[in-house]
């Protein structure tokens, strides 16, 4: 199942290009770019990993490109998204954020369901992937 | 604009206006601004007007089709201080980004503290973190020979030259780097240097300003703070220059920038010291006292 978070991710998979020119619309609207990376693809893991620090006084795609190509080979088969950051008063939020690379196989979500206090049902998804321990899941 | 030929293809049909082009790119602006901007220099404008006219024919040779090598970018200006070296690599920026050459046309400037680290470890990602805020546009090192220390061979300027070079050489459509020092010591550095010699394609060299040039700067800079010198502070002005140059560590137009500060500074204690109801023209008016009471005056010339 393949997992929607973030801007465009309705859409085909963006190509390089695509994703230059989407961080270059981030960077001339003055919006700083972080490049973070996960394995846990639960819609309310907010939190994933930073790939490197937040890289400010950018102004040309070039550079974050190298980056999202070495996340690539470092992390091959985890979630990487680029996240813009709006740091604008007022506004003080993440402005952008799109996946650039997803595992091959996305094995999808289990309803699970808990009885809670007076035949109460709960429920929750949990990714498949959880299963494994992190190092390996979505290996090829 | 002409469709993209073909490589290799030949578009005799379609006449390449090198005067269109001219005009399109906007360069004759900047060359304007450099001429008013910039007194004297008359080797170093020159010298960009060549690297521009070569740069200019190349996009028109891409134009058509005839494979060009990318131009060598990489630069190396030398010179004194205070003659204009970052002013220029401001100017050479703003060339490369009309001509297309580099993507946004900012320049970031730097010097040895911000590329090299403090232990082993720190300057490579340090480096790599300038070369990646100068992407797009050009990164201007002052002070170049710096990196280099051949006493010390652990110094860690090595690493970042190493860095350098191939971010120069692996990313070439993204950077462009100027590197600026003193003529001597950037010669060393490069001799010592095999494989930067070799990347840097254009050296200019920057020579001093004569006394009267210098003159000329100072009456540029007032006419833009709204200043003017009487004309015997005018002439005080011309003997201080004549005796500031033979002391060491004159830098130039930067000297007459911080004399003409410090005369500043002196006329508006004088008009406070003086007191009373002020006139315009007193407040815009360097008097001859102004200058001479400059510890220049104070040495036996």
């Amino acid at each position: 199942m393949r997992i929607t978070q973030g801007t465009f991710s309705y859409l085909p998979d963006l190509s390089d290009d695509q994703i230059a020119k989407q961080i270059q619309y981030a960077l001339d609207n003055g919006w700083p770019i972080s490049i973070e990376f996960t394995r846990d693809p639960h819609p309310r893991n907010s939190y994933w990993e930073m790939f490197g620090l937040p890289m400010f006084d950018c102004k040309d795609s070039a550079a974050i490109m190298g980056d999202v190509r070495r996340a690539r080979s470092e992390q091959p088969g985890a979630y990487i998204k680029v996240n813009a950051y709006d740091a604008r008063y007022g506004r003080q939020t993440t402005a952008l954020s799109f996946i650039v690379q997803r595992p091959a196989n996305e094995p999808g979500f289990r309803l699970a369901r808990t009885e809670g206090p007076d035949r109460t049902q709960r429920y929750s998804i949990e990714a498949y992937a959880m299963d494994l321990p992190e190092e390996q899941r979505y290996r090829e | 604009m002409n469709g993209e030929a073909a490589p290799g293809s030949f578009v005799e049909a379609a006449p390449l206006d090198i005067s269109a082009a001219y005009a399109e790119s906007n360069l004759a602006a900047i060359f304007a601004q450099l001429d008013t901007d910039l007194i004297g220099l008359a080797p170093v404008k020159g010298r960009i007007r060549e690297i521009a006219a070569l740069l200019l024919v190349d996009k028109l040779r891409e134009r058509i089709g005839l494979a060009t090598e990318p131009p060598p970018l990489h630069m190396s200006f030398t010179g004194g201080p205070g003659t204009g070296k970052t002013t220029v690599a401001l100017r050479m920026a703003e060339i490369l980004h009309r001509l297309g050459y580099v993507r946004k046309g900012h320049l970031v400037a730097v010097t040895r503290d911000d590329l090299v680290g403090q232990f082993i470890g720190h300057t490579a990602p340090k480096t790599k973190e300038v070369i990646k805020r100068a992407m797009g546009g050009v990164l201007f090192i002052d002070e170049a020979y710096y990196l280099f220390k051949p006493e010390n061979e652990r110094d860690y300027g090595t690493e970042a030259i190493e860095i350098l070079l191939q971010a120069m050489e692996n990313q070439r459509a993204d950077l462009v780097v100027i590197f600026a020092g003193y003529k001597d010591r950037m010669d060393q550095f490069f001799a010592s240097n095999p494989g930067l010699q070799s990347r840097v394609g254009n050296h200019i060299d920057f020579p001093d300003y004569e006394a009267l040039e210098l003159m000329q700067i100072a009456e540029l800079l007032l006419v833009r703070l709204n200043y003017r010198f009487t004309s015997e502070a005018k002439t005080a002005f011309a003997t201080y220059l004549e005796r500031r140059m033979r002391q060491p560590h004159f830098a130039n137009a930067r000297s007459v920038r911080n004399a003409i500060g410090r005369a500043r500074l002196r006329a508006a204690n004088r008009l406070f010291a003086q007191g009373g109801i002020l006139t315009r023209d007193a407040l815009m008016t360097i008097e001859a006292s102004d200058i001479t009471a400059s510890r220049v005056f104070a040495e036996p010339a």
